[in-house]
């Protein structure tokens, strides 16, 4: 398949996630935009290696397999990152009884 | 001894240094004790330096201390003359210093501790810059003392600073003092330029060969610099303000330092002002016209103080005559009786004042001769030695002057003996508002009237016989052959001036008849005797308690020249000032001030964008980034 099916795929989901963030005020939702723009990128990140290793693997049978693997290590930051926004979120739900970020708005002061 | 030269200027600094930095802490006497000591110790060691040089024979001594500047061909090195002139003037600055400071300590005794320090450690810098001034072996070191006694004349006349009036007082000295001494730093500018030194010795071996133009340049700008300095026209007007400052100020003032620093300097480059005839007649007439205008304005003065400084400015104004017309002996006797009576005088004056608890205005005395027997009787000594009666000290210098005025043009004889009428008539109509008559203060005042502790009538006391005696120190050869003490003693530093009769005095007595000397002195006698007669006689019984009219008027004015000054020099100064003000707040101002505006409205503008929202921050970011891809992607390539 060519690369270009897997850029367009990575920018539209990185787009719903910018968009989502810019309208959405719900903290979840804004969260999961979050990982939706993060997981684009991931999969950028592993669609360029398999396309290197397509164009030099029969030379170097290494080619783009260490892009894969750290993937993986993306992966698990991104579940410890989910587990500390979570947290940050319920913290916030105590504070104000709501996960509605505009209430959030003290940072002008 | 003479290598121990430095220590006389260095024992005043070391008081000035111990009562300045440790004004808060030290009682009033250790301050007196302090400030007084060092100063007769530095009159001692002058005493035995002036043992040495006095011998016959005894040659000039450069003491150099370090090399102060030294530039390409330039070197000045910091250094001490010591010769005839300049220790004669660290006797007179040393002693009549001494006495002034040991006045003081009584003078001033209600001045708080911290407040008494700060007086004695002016004082002790004020002698010392005078001390620098007489010593130095180059016209730098000695406009290093200059610049000194300005300072400190400023410090001390506006001691009471907190009244408006003594500081504009001290500020008008220092300014008036200023503009001389730009004419003093051009000269020695033309003569780094010209000889490429500013040593005394090699200026003066090398100005015969110079363009007789260029020397009078140099010698009219150190004049310019010696008419701020000692008070005479067109820069006079600040002595007599300078009463502003505390009574034993005006003595040190008048008499020690500061006002002949100017006939120091001029007796010190006599070389060069004897080439050059232009100067020499500019300085006799301003000398003379100083002391005629000096002597017209104290006729009408009221003020104790007053008197005295305008009398001062004349008698500044004999000496200067005794420059111009090459008496320099003459003009350096002046100076030192002179120093004795003029501080007698304002010491004596202090003395009253502090007995009148304040009391300036001679119409408000009168009659003090009983209550104030010792200061009457010393002041009384000091009119007579400045009205020129022999044989005080005062006859013999002026009479000095008088007669090498008369060898050089009778003109400058006629004003100059006109002059010392007008002296002895002034001093004595003081002496007759003062002391004699009926008092004519107020019931408290003549409760107060008390004679002044020994510690103001002792120097007062010492300063009255050496003006009584110290005329005998040049008795002229028609008197006496071979009299003249004090220009034996100086013809070393004169010699070249020498043409007989008194070393040092060019166109002196000698070159008249004996009879006509005598016909001189005659005159100038009586005409003093006569001064004080009509001023006793007219005085002391009815004095003139009403405000002057007419011509009176314009004298007790002081001839408008304060007015004047102001209308031609201040006025325009403050207009053109009152402009600067405006342009500098409506143009200047503006512009700084619309910078600063615009600033802060755009950030007033700018921080509208800060809205707590989270999503704008989002939003603000996403453009960003946008934009930054779009100029990457774009306008880079």
């Amino acid at each position: 398949m060519p690369i270009n099916y897997y850029i367009f795929l990575a920018v539209t989901l990185f787009c719903i996630g910018v968009a989502g963030v810019l309208t959405r005020r719900n903290a979840i939702i804004i969260f999961m935009c979050v990982e939706l723009m993060l997981n684009a990128v991931n999969l950028l990140l592993v669609a360029f290696s398999k396309m290197q290793f397509n164009m030099v693997g029969k030379i170097h049978p290494q080619a783009g397999i260490d892009a894969q693997i750290f993937v993986f290590f993306i992966m698990v930051v991104a579940a410890a990152e989910v587990s500390v926004g979570l947290a940050v979120i319920v913290m916030m739900y105590r504070n104000t009884h709501s996960i509605d970020v505009n209430f959030l708005n003290r940072l002008k002061h | 001894m003479a290598n121990l030269v430095w220590l006389v200027p260095v024992l005043p600094l070391v008081g000035f240094l111990l009562t300045g930095l440790f004004r808060n802490y030290l009682s009033k006497g250790l301050t007196s004790m302090i400030g007084c000591g060092m100063i007769l110790a530095a009159f001692v060691v002058s005493l035995l330096i002036f043992g040495e040089i006095r011998q016959a024979g005894a040659q000039a001594v450069t003491v150099t201390l370090f090399d102060f500047i030294s530039v390409g061909k330039l070197s000045i090195p910091f250094a001490f003359l010591v010769d005839q002139l300049s220790v004669l003037f660290l006797l007179i600055i040393t002693g009549v210093g001494f006495l002034i400071h040991l006045y003081s300590t009584s003078y001033m005794h209600e001045e708080e501790a911290p407040q008494f320090a700060r007086y004695f450690s002016y004082l002790n810098l004020f002698v010392f810059s005078m001390l620098l001034l007489v010593l130095g072996s180059n016209f730098v070191i000695l406009f290093i003392g200059w610049e000194g006694v300005g300072l400190c004349s400023y410090l001390l006349i506006g001691y009471w600073f907190k009244n408006l009036e003594f500081g504009n007082a001290a500020k008008k000295a220092f300014i008036m003092n200023r503009i001389g001494d730009l004419g003093f730093l051009i000269a020695i500018f033309l003569m780094i330029n010209k000889f490429g030194s500013v040593d005394f010795s090699e200026v003066f071996s090398k100005a015969p060969g110079t363009a007789v133009g260029y020397l009078t340049a140099i010698t009219m700008l150190l004049f310019v610099g010696a008419t701020g300095k000692s008070a005479q026209i067109p820069l006079y007007t600040w002595l007599p303000d300078a009463m502003a400052g505390p009574t034993p100020v005006s003595a040190l003032i008048h008499a020690a330092t500061m006002v002949t620093a100017g006939i120091y300097m001029i007796a010190r480059s006599h070389v060069l002002y004897d080439l050059t005839p232009v100067t020499q007649t500019v300085v006799a007439v301003i000398g003379l016209a100083t002391a005629l205008l000096a002597a017209t304005i104290a006729l009408k003065q009221n003020d104790i103080k007053k008197v005295l400084a305008y009398s001062t400015v004349s008698q500044l104004g004999y000496m200067f005559l005794g420059l111009g017309v090459g008496a320099y002996t003459g003009a350096v006797f002046h100076v030192m009786t002179h120093a004795f009576f003029k501080a007698l005088l304002f010491l004596g004056a202090g003395s009253v004042i502090h007995a009148m608890g304040g009391e300036q205005d001679i119409r408000k005395m009168g009659g003090l001769r009983k209550a104030l027997p010792v200061t009457s009787i010393t002041f009384l000594l000091g009119c007579i030695a400045i009205a020129g009666i022999p044989p005080f000290s005062g006859f013999f210098s002026k009479d000095e002057i008088l007669s090498a005025a008369y060898g050089k043009s009778p003109v400058y004889y006629a004003i100059g003996v006109f002059t010392a009428l007008l002296t002895a008539f002034y001093m004595f109509r003081l002496y007759a508002t003062t002391f004699m008559g009926s008092f004519r203060g107020t019931h408290d005042q003549e409760h107060h009237l008390h004679e002044s502790p020994p510690a103001m009538t002792i120097p007062l006391m010492v300063l009255a016989t050496l003006a009584v005696v110290a005329g005998f120190l040049g008795i002229p050869d028609v008197m006496a052959p071979n009299a003249h003490l004090l220009g034996n003693y100086l013809s070393p530093v004169f010699a070249d001036v020498n043409s007989g009769g008194i070393p040092g005095d060019t166109a002196s007595g000698a070159e008249l008849s004996r009879v006509a000397e005598w016909g001189l002195m005659g005159v100038s006698v009586l005409l003093a005797l006569i001064g004080t007669f009509v001023a006793v006689s007219r005085f002391s019984k009815k004095p003139e308690l009403g405000e002057p009219t007419g011509f009176g008027k314009v004298l007790a004015n002081k001839w408008y020249v304060d007015e004047f000054y102001n209308a031609i020099i201040v006025r325009p100064l403050g207009l053109l000032a009152t402009f600067l003000v405006f342009f500098e707040k409506n143009v200047i101002d503006a512009i700084v001030n619309g910078v600063g505006k615009l600033v802060q409205y755009g950030s007033r503008q700018l921080r509208l964008i800060q809205s707590g929202q989270v999503g704008g921050y989002v939003l603000l970011m996403v453009v960003g980034i946008i934009v930054l891809f779009l100029v990457e992607l774009f306008i880079k390539k």
